[in-house]
């Protein structure tokens, strides 16, 4: 297999204007012959799903949840990037480009970088269109913010919950086109496998979750815009049914998976409490904006904190450490993410961590409270305020909140060209289910930005280019022997899944896995722990396939429905440490122990391993074919990343 | 704590349902409610038995996926909170709680606490957005809109599609869904140009769709996890009489 980026030739400023002006195009009438499945309802998919039935093609979108504006892109709280330059404080396309190759740690492709960052203003455009409520000064203009990673205010929100009302933008677009007939919706359903014919994505087998039924679905191209897999940590962000198993069929079908190591462990989380828990809460990034963290400058005191015999507010403003500010003092507080995030284990692995487990640092609003008064912050951070309470039992206003950091994204996923193509013709990836523009880290409020870029602005064009050779191709009939096999290989999974009967809930083997991927692959990986990863996930998972215990119940099985997507992150966690083991330097989010600066920063090594790591699948107890896709920096500079 | 459940099972839409107790020990107050039936699932497991299916997804109050009808209030009886932000502190140890899905007829019932929602997309697709085609829109600050007008359009916005509001009318009426999106949108000058068709669109088909009328109780407010306010259904039938009176018709 050859991987072939396919990016224009010519300067960066001019690859996508150029890309449009040679496109191939399909003349309406034979737009309405073309099929378009979509799976996902999340910014990326919806966005997606309600263009191309703008553009009068035929699309079928489908989704687990029981309506498409419950996608986790619902959930996005804190904002969404665009180069605006509103705020005239010195922003533009290219510095919007420079400091997203800079935050991913230059691990990202220039020309994809360059083109997010040249749509962005149009998503806003778009967005505002709709009728999206952003926030707005007094003038009636729109109001920006500021996010890690970026010394301008370029981060456009709806008070903590900008996710939410993009989402209901992009659904409000796609209900249009569901009315009109072009888009047909497909809820409570689950693919579990991609249709593969002559080399090319032709369909999917899903599972209708209410009936339990196997049902086929035949197009000309299909876009998987399945969101991340971060739930491979059991313990994230992310929404109970994100999943992984979407992208894991395609991979399985030969769409190479790229970067999967490089995950985002995000800073400012509410700590863990208790085995129960079912998954953690973000406390947004904007948060940073004002508050500022810390830990106490004494060791023993903060083991009186951590013993509950003192109280945060007891520590005297001289002896509380800063410690970004300390560290960096040119971004303080709004370093990027991984920075934060290991800034908060190094001081905790000192001894230095707070709250009953010892695994916390303190995000304090006082010098807000005293600059802005309560209820300006009251009026940017209140939801959030709340939900910290409702949670935790405490009041931030007068306490300082606790925070640790918790697996949030994922910037690997499905390898794709220029034209966001997997390695399967036909086949597409879009939002965060691809790898595409964050490299090794991504910057806070750049994943909506690149959802709708894929969605709006990418996918309706080079889309249009695929299908423009496809429209003597006739609609696809499901009763073809690959459709077949493939609802067999589907029917045969779930038949040994049920008869196993084993004595452990599917839960148990999700924690398990969790606490593998989090002690050994999580925010420092050495090849000691990713060694003994890769045998303890494989021990794991045969042990699965002996003693899981699923009820038989027709129809609806919601433990069914977890166990086909536990046993695919049981695959993929070995990826995820193959990848990170196989990367033997330190950049972004993967942070290898063994390769990093005297002062503890992360040690990238450009000779070796400026390249896109894609894999090429070889069968569950195979190792995977590497493929590099060299990255080449023609219009950045390579440097050390410096937030000092 | 020790608790006792009495939750509604009905195998599905069609079968009949019943009430079934469980007695469940040791539940963590830190817990969530929904982490509570995690733990009662488990059990149900492992024993055998079919777990209780109710719907779910964010676990932090913004999907609107969650939704039980706790002690005879949706979402339970505190203010301002969904099902999935409910916590067993809440709850005190040796008490019975009673877990039913929404009961409307508008929304059946697929499994034990889980319910069809769907007429709620359908009203969004009569008319509830703007019909802006992708591209081609002008510069964002072009529009200006008041700070409190798009302050009140957000908090309309705010919305999530629950369905607590229908639940807990005894007329089963959408008014307060339908009057957060109409309203969102009368309150910006882009949402305006439809205003009046829209909101036509979507009461027809409210009616459509077998939701009841709205008699004043404002129950709906009273039990909304975002705190939706009513004037948003006085801000629409404002918008409907208008509409009315000028003659206008939908196309
Ligand atoms: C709490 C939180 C806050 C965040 N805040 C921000 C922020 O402020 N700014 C920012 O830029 N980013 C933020 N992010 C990241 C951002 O929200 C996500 O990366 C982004 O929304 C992903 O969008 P998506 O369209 O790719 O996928 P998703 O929104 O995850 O949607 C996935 C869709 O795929 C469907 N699906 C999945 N698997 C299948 C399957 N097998 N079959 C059928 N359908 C399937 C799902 O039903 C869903 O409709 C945040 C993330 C979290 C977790
Ligand atoms: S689970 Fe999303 S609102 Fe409760």
């Amino acid at each position: 297999m050859e991987l072939n980026s396919n990016i224009p030739n010519g300067p960066l400023s001019e690859k996508w204007t150029k890309y449009k002006i040679n496109q191939k195009l399909v003349n309406p009438a034979n737009k309405r012959k073309l099929d378009i499945i979509v799976i996902g309802t999340g910014l990326a998919g919806a966005s997606a799903a309600a263009s191309f039935g703008e553009m009068g093609f035929n699309v079928k979108v489908f989704c687990i949840q029981d309506s498409p504006r419950r996608a986790h892109s619902i959930a996005a709280q804190g904002g969404i990037n665009a180069a605006k330059n509103y705020a005239n404080d010195g922003d533009s396309v290219q510095r919007l480009f420079n400091d997203t190759i800079k935050g991913g740690d230059y691990r990202a492709r220039e020309a994809n970088v360059y083109r997010l960052a040249e749509v962005s203003n149009n998503i806003i455009d778009q967005c505002v269109a709709q009728g999206v409520p952003f926030a707005r000064d007094y003038s009636g203009l729109l109001a920006n913010r500021s996010f890690g990673g970026a010394q301008v205010s370029r981060t456009f929100y709806a008070k903590g919950q900008t996710g939410q009302q993009l989402l209901l933008g992009a659904y409000g677009a796609l209900s249009k086109e569901i009315e009109k007939g072009t888009v047909k919706m497909y809820t409570r359903r689950e693919m579990l496998d991609l249709v593969v014919i002559d080399g090319r994505a032709r369909g999917v087998i899903v599972r209708n979750l209410i009936t339990g039924e196997l049902e086929r679905y035949a197009a000309h191209a299909v876009v998987v815009a399945s969101g991340g897999y971060g739930r491979v940590f059991y313990l994230s962000t992310n929404a109970m049914s994100s999943n992984g198993s979407a992208i894991w069929q395609c991979y399985k079908k030969g769409a190479c998976m790229a970067n999967p190591c490089f995950t985002q462990i995000h800073p400012t989380c509410i700590p863990v409490h208790g085995d129960y828990q079912s998954k953690l809460t973000l406390m947004s990034e904007s948060l940073r904006n004002d508050g500022r963290i810390w830990v106490p400058k004494d060791a023993e005191k903060a083991r009186l904190l951590r013993e509950g015999k003192i109280k945060a507010t007891d520590i005297p403003e001289e002896e509380r450490d800063y410690y970004l500010e300390r560290r960096y003092p040119a971004f303080g507080n709004l370093v990027p993410r991984d920075v934060a995030s290991r800034a908060a284990k190094e001081r905790c692995d000192a001894g230095y961590g707070v709250n009953n487990t010892g695994r916390a640092v303190y995000l304090d609003f006082k010098e807000a409270l005293q600059r802005l008064g309560k209820k300006a912050v009251e009026e940017k951070y209140g939801n959030l305020f709340e939900m910290y309470e409702r949670i935790v039992d405490e009041n931030p206003y007068v306490t300082p909140m606790m925070i640790y950091p918790a697996v949030h994204y994922t910037m690997g996923g499905l390898w794709v060209d220029y034209e966001l193509q997997t390695t399967v013709k036909g086949l597409f990836a879009a939002g965060e289910a691809n790898f595409s523009d964050h490299g090794a880290n991504r910057l806070g409020a750049s994943a909506l930005m690149q959802g709708l870029s894929d969605g709006y602005f990418i996918l309706p064009y080079t889309m249009q280019n695929y299908l423009a050779d496809q429209i003597n191709v006739p609609h696809f009939s499901t009763d073809s022997k690959e459709f077949e096999e493939a609802e067999n290989a589907v029917r045969q999974k779930i038949a040994k899944i049920l008869a196993i009967n084993g004595n452990t809930t599917v839960d148990t083997f999700h924690r398990r896995l969790g606490h593998i991927m989090w002690e050994k692959v999580g925010m420092a990986r050495t090849e000691q722990s990713l060694t003994e990863a890769i045998a303890e996930i494989k021990e794991l998972r045969a042990e699965f396939w002996q003693h899981v215990k699923v009820p038989k119940t027709e129809g609806m099985n919601t433990e069914l429905e977890k166990a086909l997507r536990v046993a695919d992150f049981l695959e993929m966690g070995e990826l995820i440490a193959r990848d990170a083991l196989m990367r033997n330097e330190s950049c972004g989010g993967h942070f290898r122990s063994e390769y990093q600066t005297p002062d503890g920063e992360a040690l990238r090594d450009d000779e070796h391993y400026a390249f896109v790591a894609a894999y090429e699948y070889q069968g569950v107890d195979n190792e995977p074919v590497l493929h590099k896709e060299e990255l080449r920096f023609e219009n950045v500079e390579l440097k050390q990343r410096n937030y000092k | 704590m020790n608790i006792k459940l009495k939750i509604w099972r009905q195998h599905n839409a069609a079968a009949k349902g019943e009430f079934v107790e469980y007695q469940l020990n040791e539940v963590p107050a830190e817990a969530s409610f929904l982490e509570m039936l995690d733990i009662l699932n488990e059990q149900l497991v492992l024993k055998g038995d079919d777990p209780v299916a109710f719907d779910h997804d964010c676990r932090e109050g913004i999907c609107g996926a969650c939704g039980l009808y706790i002690n005879g209030h949706p979402h339970g009886k505190f203010k301002n909170t969904t099902t999935c932000q409910l916590h067993m502190r809440k709850f005190k140890d040796g008490d019975t709680i009673t877990v039913e899905p929404w009961r409307s007829e508008a929304f059946p019932i697929i499994k034990d606490l889980m319910v069809d929602r769907s007429a709620f997309d359908k009203l969004i697709q009569a008319g509830g957005y703007i019909s802006v085609h992708t591209g081609g829109v002008p510069d964002a600050n072009t529009i200006p809109v008041s700070k409190r007008n798009a302050d009140l359009a957000m908090d309309a916005a705010a919305c999530i599609g629950c369905g607590a509001c229908v639940a807990a009318c005894k007329n089963s009426s959408a008014m307060l869904f339908v009057g957060a999106k109409v309203s969102q949108f009368a309150l910006l000058p882009q949402g305006q140009i439809e205003g009046e068709d829209r909101v036509q669109k979507m009461v027809a088909r409210m009616d459509e769709l077998g939701f009841g009328n709205c008699t004043n109780t404002f129950a709906c407010q009273a039990e909304c996890p975002k705190n939706i306010s009513v004037s948003n259904i006085a801000r629409m039938n404002r918008q409907y009489l208008a509409a009315k009176i000028g003659g206008k018709k939908t196309n």
